[in-house]
C-alpha cells in the first residue's frame, strides 16, 4: 500500500474505533479531555508506525493498547511529581497499583464503557447546546468543522464550547460516576432528549431557508443505532429509535421540487423509505416486548407507525391516532400534544370535534405564537367551509413563519381560501 | 451513505444445504459488532441459485429459466444493507468480517443511490 493508502485506512481506522477509545480511556483517567488526547496521540503513533510495519490485524486493539501505555506513563509521571519527597519504593507501588487498575478496566465490557461516555457528554450539569456538541465530537466522531457546519456556526465556536464542557465536567467531579437504579433513568432521559434534540435539528431546521439537513438526522439515527446496541434493555431507547427511524423515512417526500414542504396526506408514499419503516416498526415492537408500550417515546412512535403502515391517507386509522394522543397527553402532558391530539380528533371525528378541542388552547399564552396552532385551526375552518376565517388563520400562522418554504406553503393555502376582504401590507 | 455489501458465491456456497449454526454463530458475532457501531441496517442470505430463476428481456419478449446458473462468482450469496460514512469506512467493516466461504471467496461494496446524488 502507498503511504497516502495507509494513512487514509488509518484514519478510517481511527474514525471507527475513536468512541470505544476514548470510553475506555475515560473509565482510566477520569478526564474526557484527557481521553481524548490519548487517542489522538494512539493515532499519531499509528500514522508513523503502520506505513513500515504495515496495519495491524486487530487495528482497535493495537490503538487501545498504545493509547493505554500512554495513559500509564502519564499517570506515573503525575504520581512521581506529586510525592517526589516520599519514599521511591512507595512511588513504584503505586505505579503498580495504577497499572492493575488500568488492566482490569480494560477487561470489563467495552460496551459498558461507551454507554458511560454517552451518559457523560449528556450530563445534566453542561447545557443543552454543550451535550449536543459533546455527543456529535465523542459519540458520533464528527470533526469540529463538521459540526460548525450543520449548525449553522463558526469553528471557534464550537471548539469554545467543547473546551468548556469539558472542563464543567472536569469541575463536577461526580460526572464521572456510573449512573445506577433512579439516578440512570433520569441520565437515559437526558441521553434520548439530546439524541432527539439532534435529529429535530436536522428534521426541521429552525434557522435558513433549507428545510432538511439530513446529515443531522442521520447522525442522530446512528445514534439510536449505538444506544439500542449498548444498551438493549432500555424500552425508550428503542421507543426513540422507532420514532426517528420511521420519521426519517419521509425525509424524501416531505419537501417537494421548490424547497416546499409537503404535508403528511399530499406526501407521495412511495418515496417513503420502507426499510426505515420496517426498522422502525421493529424497534417499537422491541420497545413493546421490554415493556415500554406507554413511554412517550414508544407513544409517539406508534403514531408515527399508525402513518407509516398506511398505504395512502385514506387508510390512516385516525381513531388509533387519537386514542393515542389521549394517552400521550396523560404521559407527557404539553400544550403542543394537546394541539395534536386535536388534529388527531378532527381527523378521527370531523373538525367540529378538532375546533372544540383547540377553543381552550387559543387562550393558552404559550400556545400564542406558536405557528401550527393557527395553520391547524385554519385548515379545521378551511375543513368546514368557514373560508374567510380559514384565510385569516393562514395568514396569522404564515406571518410567525421564519422559514421561507413553509411562508410560501402558508401564503398558498391562504390563497386557496378564495378572494381576500381587502388588508393593507406594510 | 448506504451501501450495498454483497457476499459473492462460490461452488460451495451454490452446493450447500443450509448453512451450519456455526457459521451462522460466526456470522451473527460479526452482525453484533455491526450494530453496535450503528452500521448494520439490514441483512440477508440467499438460498442456491437452483432454487431461483430468471427472466430475460428482448423487446416484449420475457424468457424464463431455471437455476441453477453457471458462473458462481458472478451470482450473490447474500448482502447487507450499511449505513457508513464513505466508501473507506465500508471496506474497514469487510476487512473485519471473517472469510464468508470455506475456500476463496470475494465480497464486494457498491454505493446505493442517494437523494443527495440527484440534487
Amino acid at each position: 500500500m502507498a503511504d497516502t493508502d495507509i494513512h487514509r485506512s488509518v484514519e478510517t481506522v481511527f474514525r471507527i474505533e475513536q468512541a470505544r477509545l476514548i470510553a475506555g480511556l475515560t473509565r482510566m483517567v477520569r478526564d474526557v479531555g484527557l481521553a481524548e488526547e490519548l487517542a489522538q496521540d494512539a493515532l499519531v503513533t499509528a500514522l508513523a508506525e503502520w506505513p513500515s510495519s504495515g496495519v495491524p490485524d486487530n487495528p482497535g486493539a493495537w490503538l487501545m493498547a498504545a493509547a493505554r501505555r500512554r495513559a500509564i506513563d502519564r499517570l506515573r509521571r503525575a504520581k512521581m511529581q506529586e510525592r517526589k519527597h516520599a519514599e521511591i519504593g512507595r512511588d513504584l507501588d503505586e505505579g503498580r497499583d495504577a497499572v492493575d487498575q488500568i488492566d482490569a478496566a480494560l477487561d470489563d465490557d467495552i460496551g459498558d464503557d461507551l454507554l458511560n461516555l454517552i451518559f457523560i457528554a449528556c450530563h445534566p450539569v453542561l447545557s443543552p447546546d454543550a451535550r449536543v456538541t459533546l455527543t456529535l465530537r465523542l459519540i458520533a466522531g464528527l470533526s469540529i468543522a463538521e459540526i460548525a457546519r450543520a449548525f449553522l456556526t463558526t469553528e471557534p465556536t464550537v471548539a469554545q464550547r467543547i473546551t468548556r464542557a469539558k472542563k464543567t465536567l472536569q469541575e463536577s467531579g461526580a460526572a464521572y460516576e456510573a449512573p445506577r437504579g433512579e439516578e440512570r433513568a433520569r441520565r437515559l432521559t437526558s441521553v434520548l432528549e439530546v439524541i432527539y434534540l439532534i435529529f429535530n435539528e436536522g428534521y426541521a431546521a429552525t434557522a435558513g431557508d433549507d428545510l432538511i439537513r439530513a446529515d443531522l438526522c442521520t447522525e442522530a439515527q446512528r445514534l439510536g443505532r449505538i444506544l439500542t446496541g449498548i444498551a438493549p434493555h432500555e424500552p425508550e431507547a428503542f421507543g426513540l429509535l422507532a420514532l426517528i427511524e420511521i420519521q426519517a423515512s419521509r425525509l424524501k417526500a416531505r419537501v417537494g421540487p421548490d424547497g416546499a414542504a409537503i404535508t403528511l396526506p399530499e406526501q407521495n408514499r412511495a418515496l417513503w423509505d420502507q426499510l426505515l419503516i420496517g426498522r422502525g416498526l421493529e424497534a417499537l415492537a422491541r420497545a413493546e416486548t421490554l415493556g415500554g408500550a406507554d413511554g412517550a417515546y414508544a407513544l409517539q412512535a406508534a403514531i408515527a407507525a399508525c402513518h407509516g403502515r398506511a398505504r395512502t391517507a385514506a387508510d390512516t386509522d385516525w381513531r388509533r391516532i387519537a386514542s393515542l394522543y389521549d394517552r400521550l397527553q396523560e404521559v407527557i402532558p404539553s400544550a403542543v400534544v394537546d394541539l395534536n391530539r386535536a388534529v388527531a380528533h378532527s381527523m378521527a371525528f370531523g373538525h367540529e370535534a378538532g375546533l372544540a378541542l383547540l377553543a381552550p388552547l387559543e387562550q393558552q399564552e404559550i400556545l400564542r405564537d406558536y405557528l401550527p396552532l393557527p395553520a391547524a385551526k385554519g385548515d379545521f375552518l378551511y375543513r368546514a367551509g368557514r373560508y374567510a376565517e380559514a384565510r385569516a388563520a393562514f395568514e396569522a400562522a404564515a406571518a410567525l413563519s421564519r422559514n421561507a418554504a413553509e411562508r410560501n406553503f402558508l401564503l398558498k393555502r391562504a390563497a386557496a381560501c378564495g378572494p381576500a376582504r381587502p388588508v393593507t401590507l406594510e | 451513505m448506504r451501501v450495498m455489501v454483497i457476499v459473492k458465491a462460490t461452488q460451495d456456497s451454490e452446493n450447500m444445504g443450509k448453512p451450519k449454526a456455526a457459521d451462522l454463530a460466526e456470522m451473527g458475532r460479526f452482525n453484533d459488532e455491526l450494530r453496535k457501531a450503528g452500521v448494520l441496517l439490514t441483512a440477508d442470505g440467499l438460498k442456491p441459485s437452483s432454487t431461483g430463476k430468471r427472466v430475460a428481456f428482448d423487446g416484449a419478449k420475457r424468457t424464463v429459466t431455471d437455476g441453477p446458473f453457471a458462473e458462481s462468482r458472478e451470482l450473490v450469496a447474500g448482502f447487507w444493507i450499511w449505513e457508513v460514512k464513505d466508501m473507506a469506512e465500508a471496506v474497514e467493516w469487510v476487512k473485519r468480517c471473517l472469510n464468508p466461504m470455506p475456500g476463496p471467496s470475494e465480497i464486494e461494496i457498491r454505493p446505493i443511490w442517494e437523494m443527495s446524488d440527484f440534487a
